[in-house]
């Protein structure tokens, strides 16, 4: 077997595991599948945004931004433009199809925003980086609240409950897959040279700011698309669930899965969506910790930043692992590298 | 010409209190080279100290202006001892660590008095109406431009606050210190400065400052509630960019520059756009003259 083939090995393992998972996740109450899907979506955006923060080093505190821009995108094509074009969708294969249109358009708006917001930011780095892209955010939100179209600040209800599991995860899958290799390509040793070094990296010869906005565009890209399914799982999508929270909420997973680690993140985004919910019904010595889940919440993020700041998982990378096993059990000796 | 008038001094009375924000911001960012996210939640914590403190402090000054200097230097003391006890638990300790972990600290004490503040055996979720500290008159200058009684105390306490920042900064030996601490920590380490104490103080200054802007704000916008740091914060600190970040008279002219700028948007072109101009500001002056207005540039050294 020629060795390149072996991700695509692991795409169809993945595909097929995701068709079983979504029968699982079917049989379930509409409680436990509501969170799976949050946790579902939550995934697509920290391993997007990790593209960003954690193996280019750039600092982005707007993923939800251009998560808005594309919830908004996918719905309105699929409230406004579609019921004027072809009429009430009725399931089947070509309401799937009309969908994946849909999400693919939100994905290619949040993608210009992207670039747009991504080209003027390389100027900045670090904390600076950080506060233009939340300002971005804000500004798409409040662009959005006064755009009488998209309903202001009510938002646009009645959006199709199209999202389905099968949807989210096989999304999961695509984008885990797109980044994996875009990491072992040689774009990947782009976006890491100009993460550990900019001005090394710009005096080699690497095109920093190509690598800067392609990572910016790839992540809007995917950002946007988890808006899509957001806001068909929803009904109803309002600028307020886009803010400046919703993007802390994202850095959060990405930090503490480990920054440049996408199974790291990819834990920590089920753990946080879980989390909250669980100690929704945790008692202690007759405390509810209902109302302190929160507090909980943001005392572990500092916690976390003095005692690992390197995240659960640091770098970890799955894939370096499983090699490094098999190296071992077929008694090779490890390479350095690994 | 004169609603242009009345825009522009209730623009200079919001910017007079993003101005105490904002020199709290860039006193940090001097000193430690870090932006403190947490300091607009600070300043909510002020508002908060002033509603509480208001019913003690009554009885012993009668009503009118003791009570509303009283309850501003409570919130004062209170803020800069919060500032401090902040500093020493969570970025004391990553004092030399990267920048951006220091960054996600601060965005986590943010969040924490945040959600904290919405607990019910804390401040409640619930908007509080923060009492009338001074009686309400409008006095009328030039025809029909007024200025209300609170506003009059802005000003004051504002300038107040700023020339006397001014003179520990510049003429006392501890400010003498803390610029030193910001041009070098290091050298200035070296020379025998107590490097904890300036941290230390730097803290409790720039959170005294929020402190104060918070009654002050809490005066004009009676409606406090445990979210009511995020805005003016994130404005205050697009006012010390503005200024351009680490110069304090810089923070100051950019505090009054970004009020006059939101209330005029707001009179002007569409209140629904007050927020988004601040942030358009920022992103201009981060990419024409990223320093400021008054800031010196820097080369990054390799």
């Amino acid at each position: 077997m020629k060795p390149i083939a072996r991700p695509y090995i692991y795409l169809a393992l993945a595909v097929a595991g995701t068709f079983v998972l979504s029968m699982i996740i079917g049989g379930m109450g509409s409680y436990d599948q509501r969170i799976v899907i949050n946790i579902g979506i939550n995934m697509i955006l920290a391993s997007s945004l990790n593209l960003i923060n954690g193996y280019t080093g750039q600092f982005s505190l707007g993923h939800a931004g251009f998560m808005s821009i594309g919830a908004y995108a996918a719905s309105s094509i699929t409230t406004m433009l579609y019921p004027a074009l072809v009429g009430e969708l009725h399931g089947g294969v070509s309401q799937e199809l009309y969908f994946l249109v849909a999400i693919l358009a939100g994905g290619v708006a949040a993608a210009i925003a992207g670039l747009l917001v991504g080209v003027p930011s390389l100027r900045l780095k670090g904390d600076y980086l950080a506060i233009v892209t939340l300002g971005f955010g804000e500004i798409i939100r409040v662009i959005i609240q006064n755009i009488k179209p998209l309903g202001g600040s009510l938002g646009i209800p009645d959006i199709p409950r199209y999202t389905t599991s099968l949807w989210v995860f096989l999304t999961v899958v695509a984008v885990v897959f797109v980044i994996q290799s875009l990491m072992r390509s040689t774009y990947g040793k782009g976006f890491l040279a100009v993460r550990d070094d900019e001005v090394a990296a710009e005096a080699t010869g690497i095109d920093t700011t190509r690598y800067k906005v392609t990572a910016f565009v790839v992540g809007a890209f995917f950002a946007g698309i988890a808006g899509g399914l957001y806001a068909h799982y929803n009904d109803l999508i309002k600028p307020d669930d886009f803010g400046f929270l919703r993007s802390v909420e994202i850095v959060v997973m990405v930090i503490l899965g480990g920054m440049g680690s996408t199974y790291g993140v990819l834990f920590a985004a089920a753990i946080l969506t879980y989390l909250p919910e669980w100690l929704r019904d945790f008692r202690m010595f007759g405390v509810n910790f209902s109302d302190f889940r929160m507090s909980i919440y943001s005392l572990v993020l500092i916690l976390l930043m003095l005692v690992r700041p390197q995240g659960l998982f640091g770098t970890f990378d799955l894939a370096a692992f499983i090699r490094k096993m098999r190296d071992r059990r077929q008694g090779t000796a490890p390479t350095l590298e690994g | 010409m004169s609603e242009f008038l009345q825009q522009v001094i209730n623009g200079l009375s919001l910017g007079a209190i993003y101005a105490l924000i904002a020199l709290g911001y860039t006193m940090i960012y001097g000193v430690l080279r870090f932006i403190n996210f947490a300091h607009g939640d600070v300043f909510m914590v002020g508002a908060y100290i002033g509603f509480y403190a208001f019913p003690l402090i009554i009885p012993v000054t009668g009503e009118g202006l003791p009570t509303a200097v009283a309850v501003i230097l409570v919130a004062m003391i209170g803020c800069g001892i919060l500032g401090v006890v902040i500093e020493f638990l969570a970025y004391r300790p990553l004092r030399n660590r990267p920048k951006l972990t220091v960054l996600i600290t601060a965005i986590g004490v943010s969040l924490f008095l945040e959600y904290t503040g919405q607990l019910p055996v804390v401040f409640t979720p619930n908007p509080r109406t923060f009492p009338t500290l001074i009686p309400n008159t409008t006095y009328n200058v030039f025809g029909d431009v007024s200025i209300g009684s609170t506003q009059i105390l802005v000003f004051v306490v504002a300038l107040l606050l700023m020339g006397v920042l001014r003179v520990i900064v510049m003429r006392t030996k501890i400010g003498t210190a803390m610029r030193a601490v910001s041009m070098n920590m290091n050298a200035a380490s070296l020379m025998g400065i107590n490097l904890n104490f300036i941290i230390s103080f730097t803290f409790f200054l720039g959170s005294a400052l929020a402190g104060a802007g918070a009654v002050l704000y809490a005066m004009s916008y009676p409606k406090i509630n445990p979210l009511m740091g995020i805005l003016p914060g994130l404005k205050a600190f697009v006012a010390a960019v503005l200024g351009g970040i680490g110069n304090i008279p810089g923070a100051a002219l950019g505090g009054f520059l970004i009020g006059v700028a939101e209330t005029m948007t707001a009179g002007y072109i569409n209140p629904a756009f007050r927020d988004a101009i601040v942030f358009g500001i920022l992103i201009m002056i981060l990419l024409l003259k990223p320093s400021g207005l008054l800031g010196k540039g820097g080369t990054e050294k390799v």
